[in-house]
């Protein structure tokens, strides 16, 4: 009996095991895949070219860096835009709405979660673009500052669930504790609960945006898809990876420098979502260790 | 085990006989965005006349009929340019012996919006305008705005042949390409929602997509005109600058219901589809 249940166990326990590792081993066929295909190019195409400011691939012209600028800058208007509209909306949520309203509240922002890009993108053309020109009296409403805003509106859902679950999982006695020793509401939620919940704040904000650095869709719809370079890029149309990626690579001929450019800028963007989710969880580890440090 | 292998060899079978032409009674068809609409009003009207064949129609672009064709999955190709002589020899090499046929005409329309004072523009201004030299409605005797220019993105057979024919004026050693700030959108829907509610943009679109909501402008080779605006007359009369031939591709000469229906298309009957659906016809 006592040698089945140990072969149960060990089975059980090699199946686990195998579920862990595969996660691993399938980043790493991944990435090994987008190097197979991608670093041919490198050999390609001299450094200087890809390093060069114009995109225009049926000419091999492959500069790669209008592409970089346009990824980062309607990442980041989106960060700016999604993280402290967000982390509001979860605290007003958690810590200031009546119940009854939160029960209303938080099954809406959830639902919001599971609009489709495409559809967003629709809302985008026709509603935002229009908007975006004739308010901000620009050339064109294509522009990166309306994909960043779509942007936010797709990584909110994610940012306010899930910094709302982390905030209610703080314990009543923290609040307790502060609001006897005197400290108002607004000094509670800033000084106390927040702290006490960053760990769960920050992977809410990780967690959204990285629906939005990884969205094609919607990006392709609003931003104009020019890949242009200027230092105020955020209100001009602008051309990110993802959207190069969705539309050039459908007709591209299979083994050309064209498609192991395209799949460069696959390894590029998968380097990028990489490094970030490094530094966010050395960011959570660090935070971890100092939370406990002041505990103990 | 030996079922499942049994299965995939008569799986294979079939599959391998399928794309076995002019055997069966299925006409597979493949290849530019611009021409889908059209190739299925001709299927569908085909098929009504001669409902013992069937004919299969998807898009994606000139590049994937021409993909298509070379590896021998498709009976015709849809091209909405004529196929390059890298292609042919590349298609030689696979065994298959790409023959063309016209089967209607198309022209470019350069569309504005409405509310833009500016109805005609000469060749050269239309190829100045959108590879940047001219960067203000002010310079070709609009009001003073900026020019937002519109194209559909690089793997559109309509934008290489633009490219070509209008920014590069025909000449083949010409290095001029779009201005870096052209917006290239996905779709022909994309490009007439952004004319048809922007003043500032210039955009181009074959005339089949081309719907009230905008503005067509009549084109000139030079500065005295006349110029001209683009219909099945001016277009059959080559007066009209920008209009190209849209193809379909099959491998050597066609026989039996591909024979057949290729005949068909070229006919006055399934001509006036064409008309319809906003082309010009070849006869």
């Amino acid at each position: 009996m006592t040698k089945r249940r140990k072969l149960l166990e060990f089975v059980i326990q090699g199946l686990i095991r195998l579920c862990g590792y595969s996660a691993i081993v399938f980043v790493a066929l991944i990435f090994l895949f987008l190097l197979q295909e991608g670093l041919p190019a490198l050999s390609e195409v001299p450094l200087s070219s890809l390093l060069g400011a114009r995109w225009y691939p049926i000419q091999n012209l492959f500069g790669l860096l209008p592409l970089l600028l346009g990824s980062i800058v309607v990442t980041l208007g989106a960060a700016v835009i999604a993280i402290p509209f967000g982390v509001a909306t979860a605290v007003f949520i958690a810590e200031v709405a009546p119940r009854w309203m939160r029960e209303i509240l938080k099954p809406f922002v959830e639902i919001l979660a599971g609009l489709p890009s495409v559809v967003l993108g629709f809302l985008g053309i026709l509603v935002l673009v229009p908007l975006i020109r004739t308010g901000f009296n620009l050339p064109t409403g294509l522009t990166a500052l309306t994909g960043s805003i779509l942007l936010a509106a797709m990584s909110l859902p994610t940012i306010v669930s899930v910094a709302e679950d982390s905030l209610d999982a703080v314990p009543k006695s923290y609040r307790d504790g502060a609001l006897a020793l005197g400290a108002t509401k607004w000094q509670t939620i800033w000084r106390v609960t927040l702290p006490a919940a960053k760990s769960g704040v920050l992977t809410a904000i990780m967690l959204g945006l990285g629906r939005a650095i990884g969205e094609t869709m919607a990006v392709m719809m609003v931003t104009g898809n020019a890949a242009q370079m200027r230092w105020d890029a955020l209100f001009y149309p602008i051309r990110t990876m993802t959207a190069t990626i969705a539309a050039e690579m459908g007709e591209v001929a299979r083994g050309t420098t064209y498609y192991h450019v395209l799949f460069l800028i696959g390894m590029i963007l998968f380097l990028i979502s990489f490094l970030v989710n490094i530094l966010a969880s050395s960011m959570l580890f660090r935070a971890k260790k100092r939370a406990e440090r002041m505990l103990s | 085990m030996s079922a499942v292998v049994l299965f995939l060899l008569v799986t294979a079978c079939s599959f391998s006989s399928s794309s076995n032409k002019n055997q069966s009674n299925i006409i597979t068809n493949r290849g530019s965005d611009t021409m889908v609409n059209l190739a299925l009003a001709w299927a569908e009207a085909y098929a009504k006349e001669f409902p013992q064949v069937e004919i299969s129609v998807s898009g994606g672009g000139s590049g994937i009929g021409i993909a298509a064709l070379i590896n021998n999955t498709v009976d015709i190709a849809n091209v909405s340019r004529a196929m390059t002589d890298t292609e042919i020899q590349e298609a030689k090499k696979n065994g298959v012996y790409p023959l063309q046929f016209i089967v209607a005409r198309d022209a470019i329309g350069v569309i504005v919006n409405p509310s833009n004072p500016v109805t005609n523009l000469t060749l050269g201004q239309v190829s100045d305008i959108f590879s940047g030299k001219i960067n203000n409605w002010r310079d070709v005797g609009g009001e003073d705005r900026p020019i937002v220019r519109v194209s559909r993105e690089v793997n559109s057979g309509t934008h290489v042949f633009f490219l070509q024919a209008v920014i590069q004026l025909g000449n083949p050693t010409d290095k001029t390409i779009f201005a870096a700030s052209t917006l290239l959108l996905p779709s022909s829907e994309g490009i007439i929602a952004e004319v048809s509610q922007n003043p500032n943009a210039i955009g181009y679109d074959g005339l089949g997509y081309i719907t009230s909501e905008v503005k067509v402008l009549g084109l000139a080779l030079d500065p005295a005109g006349p110029f001209i605006e683009p219909s099945s007359t001016t277009v059959r009369d080559h007066s009209y600058a920008i209009a190209r031939d849209l193809y379909m591709y099959t491998n050597g000469e066609p026989t039996g219901a591909l024979k057949e229906y290729l005949d068909w298309i070229r006919n006055p009957e399934a001509q006036q589809v064409v008309t319809t659906l906003g082309f010009i016809p070849i006869t």
